[in-house]
């Protein structure tokens, strides 16, 4: 919408006052148009499309505390550890901050997992929207190296051994593998230099990628249109006014009912926080409160909880390079979901039988290698884990012909909202 | 709002998960209250007494603790400080670490973090299982911790005791020793109850080392959970009265 309208149209509004001199020379208005009042969602999402908004708070939270841990965490072999207990100890509410900081991390996970199972839910992946997908695909892995990196900072025993077992992956990949591991680190192990530069890694460059990906995830969702759970496309129906019949807009109505989530997310990530902070040692490992020794390996090596499902699967292949190319093929066949949906409809009301069944399989074979990741790798949990590799693969190989042989039901009219 | 029942309604999520902690017989609960002041402040003097010879605390300051326990500066420097520290500083040891490693042969921890990386309930149970074993060059060997290089500190308190193991076969046909319990040869100054309760403070004061804003973390968070309740209802009503015209 451009600035002459506005002034027509709205007498008083932009052509006045320090709003209409700003407007005049910065699209404000137009932006806030765009994207905030008169952006149109369906009147009938459900709380499973609150995860994306959920998902913005935690990153804000995350960029805030992360500012302020910096101003006191040394990025040193030498004195990172203690710089922690630092700011747990002696400087002011620092034990909030981190707590807030290290308990995010893992509820930016939870959420992000969650918003993405609802993109599943609903078909969101689907035409048109296959680039918001690629987009929310790529956040997925800028805030899994995010977090990767941010995990070595603390200095403890599972930081470093978690990111020696992990950047060692790369060792696996014939002929560069060892040469691309001592580019990584810097050094022929996990040292004061490697820390050095996760830590420019953590604060400057993926924040950096992460916040330009989700202007490119909110840009391309804009211009098609969120889904709505009784799969119709919104835009199909307009009224006189040219706005979407069955649509509404996103502020006072969507920020409204986001408030009330944002409510509901702040009480548990906060009772996490103020009671349970190391969450029983999947947040904070309990092993992660002993300072990095290179020269002690720790009995049980495990990554957070949200890698657990990848690490399981590398573990599940009894090939190192193997292992590592399905890692990399469970997360790089979640880009393709768009193209290897082949049913005429999106929201899971109007599937049939096979797509629920296939999800529902799908994921519990994603919260069993969860767990089995956490685990050591016995005989009897690695044929559980090699089982459940195969069905979350499975999901994706077969899903060209069960969507397509799926008896789903007809697209409806209109959306069914009741109040 | 019952904290506890908060707390467990949480970790009723989350499969219970042991710590990663070493080997060793199953641990006792130590079952300690770190709100116990009284406590705290018997563990600080033990661990004082018995302890920070060897073992630091270098991230916890004297006047933190004064602050924390409830007493005065004062009281903290007469009674818990020895060699010259200020109140400011935070408590090492006056031990090289390079003759400490040769004497023990590793440098004894320290044990700021103790109760967070091996839990209340090892240091309780390591503190207990100390027994005779004269292979050992301290005389003295852990069934919590094998092959433990510190020696049986608190020997005068608890006096000395046996373990008892026998010989089993397991599944695969192979034997190993089991261990039955200890049994006590020699009584110490201490009787079993009153060693069990200043093992105890000892681990209350470490829970509390480990992290010593737990008690106010808390209380803030009753505080503001109370607040999110209020502020859900009125965000809700918000919601209510904007989406009561949308048909």
């Amino acid at each position: 919408m451009s600035s002459t309208e506005n002034e027509i149209g709205r007498p008083g509004g932009v052509a006045n006052g320090l709003w209409g001199w700003l407007n005049k020379r910065f699209p404000a208005e137009s932006i806030l148009n765009d994207h905030i009042t008169d952006y149109y969602a369906s009147k009938s999402l459900n709380w499973w499309y609150v995860f994306g908004s959920i998902a913005m708070l935690v990153l804000v939270i995350q960029l805030v505390t992360g500012l302020f841990l910096t101003m006191s965490y040394k990025p040193s072999s030498a004195e990172a550890f203690a710089s922690v207990e630092y700011i747990m100890r002696d400087v002011e509410w620092g034990w909030l901050i981190r707590y807030l900081h290290s308990t995010g991390a893992s509820l930016f996970f939870v959420v992000v997992y969650l918003h993405m199972f609802r993109g599943l839910l609903y078909g969101s992946y689907k035409k048109p929207r296959e680039l918001v997908w690629i987009f929310g695909m790529l956040i997925y892995m800028a805030l899994a190296a995010e977090a990767f990196f941010g995990y070595l900072l603390p200095w403890g025993q599972m930081s470093y051994w978690g990111a020696q077992v992990i950047v060692s992956l790369f060792g696996a990949i014939p002929f560069l593998g060892e040469s691309l591991v001592e580019w990584i680190r810097g050094d022929f192990f996990i040292s004061d230099i490697t820390l050095n530069r996760f830590f420019a890694l953590h604060v400057i460059a993926l924040p950096l990628v992460l916040i330009m990906l989700v202007a490119a995830h909110i840009l391309a969702l804009h211009e098609v249109g969120s889904t709505s759970p009784d799969g119709i496309e919104i835009k199909e129906r307009k009224g006189p006014d040219g706005k979407p019949v069955d649509g509404i807009a996103f502020h006072p109505y969507h920020t409204a009912k986001d408030l009330v989530a944002w409510t509901a997310f702040f009480f548990v990530f906060l009772a996490i926080v103020f009671f349970a902070p190391e969450m029983g040692g999947y947040f904070l490992e309990h092993a992660n409160f002993e300072r990095a020794d290179p020269l002690k390996t720790p009995e049980h090596i495990a990554p957070v909880w949200y890698f657990t499902p990848f690490y399981a699967i590398l573990r599940a292949v009894p090939d190192k390079l193997m292992g590592v190319i399905m890692m990399g093929a469970a997360m790089v066949f979640l880009f393709f979901l768009p193209w290897l949906d082949r049913s005429p409809v999106k929201s899971i009301r109007l599937r049939g039988w096979m797509f629920k069944l296939a999800l529902t399989l799908f994921v519990i074979s994603f919260i069993a290698l969860g767990y089995l990741g956490t685990q050591p790798a016995t005989t009897v949990y690695t044929w559980f884990a090699r089982l459940f590799t195969a069905i979350y693969f499975l999901f994706f190989i077969l899903m060209p012909w069960y969507t397509k042989m799926d008896p789903v039901k007809p697209i409806p009219e209109r959306v069914a909202y009741h109040g | 709002m019952d904290k506890r029942l908060l707390l467990m309604m949480l970790l009723a999520v989350v499969p219970a998960s042991g710590f990663a902690a070493g080997g060793g017989a199953p641990l006792d609960s130590a079952n300690v209250n770190v709100a116990d002041t009284a406590a705290l402040q018997r563990g600080a003097a033990y661990y004082v007494n018995n302890c920070l010879g060897c073992h630091s605390l270098e991230y916890v300051r004297y006047n933190r603790l004064a602050d924390d326990l409830g007493l005065t500066e004062d009281q903290v420097t007469e009674n818990l400080m020895y060699t010259g520290e200020r109140i400011h500083d935070t408590m090492t040891v006056a031990m090289p670490a390079d003759d400490s490693s040769v004497w023990f042969g590793r440098t004894p921890p320290d044990l700021s973090l103790v109760a967070r990386s091996r839990g209340e309930d090892w240091i309780y149970t390591f503190l207990k299982s100390f027994y005779v074993d004269p292979s050992k060059p301290t005389g003295a060997n852990n069934t919590v911790l094998v092959g433990a290089s510190m020696p049986h500190v608190l020997w005068e308190q608890q006096g000395l005791q046996r373990a008892i193991f026998h010989e089993e076969i397991d599944e695969a046909g192979n034997p190993h020793t089991e261990f039955e319990g200890f049994e006590l040869v020699s009584a110490g100054s201490m009787s079993p109850e009153a060693f069990d309760r200043m093992i105890r403070d000892i681990v209350t004061f470490l829970s509390y080392a480990g992290e010593p804003m737990q008690l106010e973390r808390q209380r803030l968070g009753v505080k503001v959970l109370l607040f999110l309740l209020v502020f859900f209802v009125l965000a809700f009503l918000l919601k209510k009265e904007i989406w009561k015209d949308v048909k």
